[in-house]
């Protein structure tokens, strides 16, 4: 199976109103070069599953700049103004659900679970419209798995087969969307043949992983 | 009352330093609460946690050696200590839900006297969204609430909460510029104040009710 292509070769799998799951916290692990493509795509009514808003002029905060995110599913858009503004307007739809939450969705779609109960949220308006459990004297929200279309990755080195391996803080979200979305693109800064990282050194595994394109970082 | 508001929050991270335990693992949020880790005690471990996915979270890089592949929950570049570790968000969360963290630090713009907590949005005005604080206030053993006493003249440690909650009946403590104040199931309870300030001073400019401890202290800072 070929995995390594041309970005360009990605276009034909991409249209509008497909959802996405890009990875990256406050940018740190985000594609910004597949965020490069779906502008370059002007593609429309994006649904995109990130921790964060990013920032006006990096990350997925570029494209809610652009007009083309109909509805953002996240945890914080406190540092790129422009989301608050869409959202405050009705041009955007966005859903904040806590950080932990959305990790444990995003995992949970990726690991075969109906849901997951939590304690976060309890007593806030999170809770509103989920169903509550009492577990033991404690009360929970019901929580439910976040799949996505596709799933687009930062790694930091990546072989020719998938296999990735993320620097520092910029693993994040990316290893748990990798199991939740129907097809997984990696963006890597590094690219090498395979078996040149180590497998205990693999925090993804090649055969989650579709397609994979080499970009530098800027 | 103190005006100097570098001298205020100076006053709160020292203060707060002296909760922190030998051995524990704590999260500090962005802001005032990120000066907690400048005064930890010289005779303690304690190991600082960051939600974006890091133990052993190191100060700001100098100049010219920023990496920015390892940043803290703020996006900004930071470094990691020696023996220290990354991992995915997923394991971060489950140290901060599962009762891993023993003591998280962060700020508020309204806190009240039942522990309630209010942080994360001022609706019509202001809407950043939540991030990791209602899983830290929730699964945290310990909240520690660091904050200025008064905002423009107005009482930051309410009766009730009127803003939107972060978490109902989280907060253990209140650190002040003025106060310590603990919640307990009788009421707010004021342990401590500053040495350049009266009981009555922190009353007056306290909305919520304060039970006096009997033991009043002058905090240690």
């Amino acid at each position: 199976m070929k995995k390594v292509v041309d970005k360009n070769e990605l276009k034909q799998y991409l249209k509008d109103g497909i959802s996405i799951h890009f990875g990256g916290f406050m940018v740190c692990g985000t594609p910004e070069g597949l965020v490069d493509l779906l502008i370059e795509m002007k593609l429309k009514d994006l649904t995109l599953i990130c921790n964060d808003a990013g920032f006006p002029d990096r990350g997925i905060g570029r494209l809610i700049v652009n007009g083309q995110v109909k509805k953002l599913i996240t945890s914080h858009i406190g540092l790129n103004p422009e989301a608050g503004k869409q959202m405050n307007e009705g041009k955007m739809e966005v859903e904040l659900v806590p950080q932990g939450t959305l990790a444990e969705r995003i995992r949970a779609a990726g690991s075969g679970l109906g849901g997951f109960l939590t304690p976060t949220g309890v007593g806030t308006s999170v809770e509103n419209g989920k169903q509550k459990l009492t577990i033991d004297g404690k009360e929970y929200l019901l929580e439910l798995p976040l799949r996505a279309d596709f799933a687009f990755l930062r790694g930091s080195i990546t072989d020719t087969i998938g296999n990735v391996y993320y620097n520092g803080t910029s693993r994040n979200f990316n290893p748990l969307m990798a199991l939740a979305a129907d097809m997984v693109i990696v963006e890597t800064e590094e690219l090498v043949e395979k078996g040149q990282i180590k497998p205990e050194d693999v925090m993804t595994p090649g055969v989650l992983v579709r397609y994979i394109v080499k970009e530098e970082k800027k | 009352m103190i005006t100097d508001i570098e001298l205020a929050k100076t006053i709160i991270a020292k203060r707060i330093a002296k909760e922190l335990q030998d051995g524990q693992l704590v999260n500090l949020g962005i802001g005032l609460p990120t000066m907690v880790a400048n005064y930890v005690p010289e005779n303690i471990m304690v190991t600082f946690q960051s939600e974006n996915g890091m133990v052993m979270m190191g100060p700001v890089p100098e100049k010219g050696k920023e990496n920015m592949d390892i940043t803290n929950a703020g996006g900004q570049p930071v470094t990691i200590q020696q023996g220290g570790a990354f991992f995915d968000s997923s394991f971060s969360f489950a140290l901060i839900r599962g009762g891993h963290v023993d003591i998280t630090v962060l700020g508020t713009l309204e806190v009240d006297q039942e522990g309630n907590i209010a942080n994360w949005v001022i609706p019509g005005k202001k809407v950043p969204g939540m991030g990791g604080a209602m899983d830290l206030v929730t699964g945290a053993k310990k909240v520690i609430v660091a904050s200025l006493h008064t905002e423009k003249g107005r009482s930051k440690i309410l009766k009730k909460c009127t803003l939107p909650l972060t978490a109902k009946h989280e907060v253990n403590l209140i650190v002040t510029e003025l106060a310590v104040m603990e919640v307990t199931p009788e009421g707010l309870v004021l342990k401590e104040i500053n040495k350049d300030t009266t009981v009555n001073e922190v009353i007056s400019l306290t909305d919520a009710d304060l039970i006096i401890h009997k033991d009043l202290k002058i905090m240690e800072i």
